[in-house]
């Protein structure tokens, strides 16, 4: 077993591992820091598949930002350990068994299409990686618009963060 | 030293943690954790734009994958303000106590 694979295998057990965790910690907060190990990890991935400018992008906006507002928001709310109240008789009879069928489903999907099939038979050996420069270029020509598009979004969405989180005190 | 992986490994793994990812959202009670869970699956889809954009050798999945966490630190920032203004009406964060519109 060559060093790629043992990085991967690694790395994809520390992302489940983390994803468990994120479902059996009481706590938000040991939630929150089980979900920055399975970014931090997709982004050793993203490394090994040749996207660098992804796993830069994964580790400063995702795992740096976007959970430090989380953090943030359950560190605001005080938010503790998870109180179980008594779960709907449909979740607890049919959400685990058909969760776990959906994952197995994916799983056999995945690996006995078509595509699954033709793209584990090879072409990849090829592959070089891939050229911030060129991904940049191909950002500002071809989706330029959908680039202007997500400013505004940006701009709305800080908006609406804005008018909601307001505290409308009476004068 | 180039990935030799098959990239079906990585479809495989980004469907265990999409799967994970439901999971979690069915199953956690707390507000805050089911968007984390919401997180988790955005990244699960991440991860195979990443890995098709590798097998065809097409650099649009990678302008996706910046598109897609865009939109997922917007809708963070929008989401957790109203888990904010939920916790100032009602004083709780578990979902079951939120159920002024349930039929």
């Amino acid at each position: 077993m060559s060093l790629p694979f043992i990085v991967f295998f690694v790395f994809a057990f520390i992302a489940v591992l983390g994803a468990l965790m994120l479902i059996v910690a009481k706590e938000p907060i040991h939630s929150a820091l089980a979900l920055v190990l399975v970014m931090i990890s997709l982004a050793v991935l993203y490394l090994m598949l040749g996207a660098e400018f992804i796993a830069a992008v994964q580790v400063i906006v995702y795992a740096g930002a976007i959970m430090v507002l989380f953090v943030f928001v359950i560190m605001l709310l005080n938010a503790g350990a998870e109180e179980r109240t008594d779960w709907s008789k449909l979740a607890k009879y049919a959400g685990l068994p058909l969760g776990i069928f959906l994952l197995l489903e994916f799983a056999h999907w995945m690996f006995r299409s078509a595509i699954g099939q033709e793209i584990a038979n090879g072409s990849l050996a090829s592959a070089t990686s891939v050229s911030t420069e060129e991904m940049s270029r191909m950002l500002f020509n071809q989706y330029v618009f959908p680039f202007e598009a997500t400013s505004i979004l940006i701009l709305i969405a800080i908006l609406g963060a804005l008018v909601l989180a307001k505290r409308d005190d009476p004068q | 030293m180039m990935s030799v992986v098959p990239v079906s490994y990585y479809l495989v793994l980004s469907a265990i943690l999409f799967g994970l990812g439901v999971i979690a959202f069915v199953f956690k009670r707390n507000i805050i954790t089911i968007f984390m869970a919401i997180e988790l699956m955005l990244n699960a889809v991440n991860l195979a734009f990443v890995a098709f954009a590798r097998a065809h050798n097409q650099l649009d999945g990678l302008v996706f994958v910046f598109f897609v966490i865009v939109v997922a630190a917007a809708e963070a920032a929008v989401g957790l303000a109203i888990v904010i203004t939920v916790y100032q009406n009602r004083q709780t964060l578990n979902i079951d106590r939120i159920n002024l519109l349930k039929f």
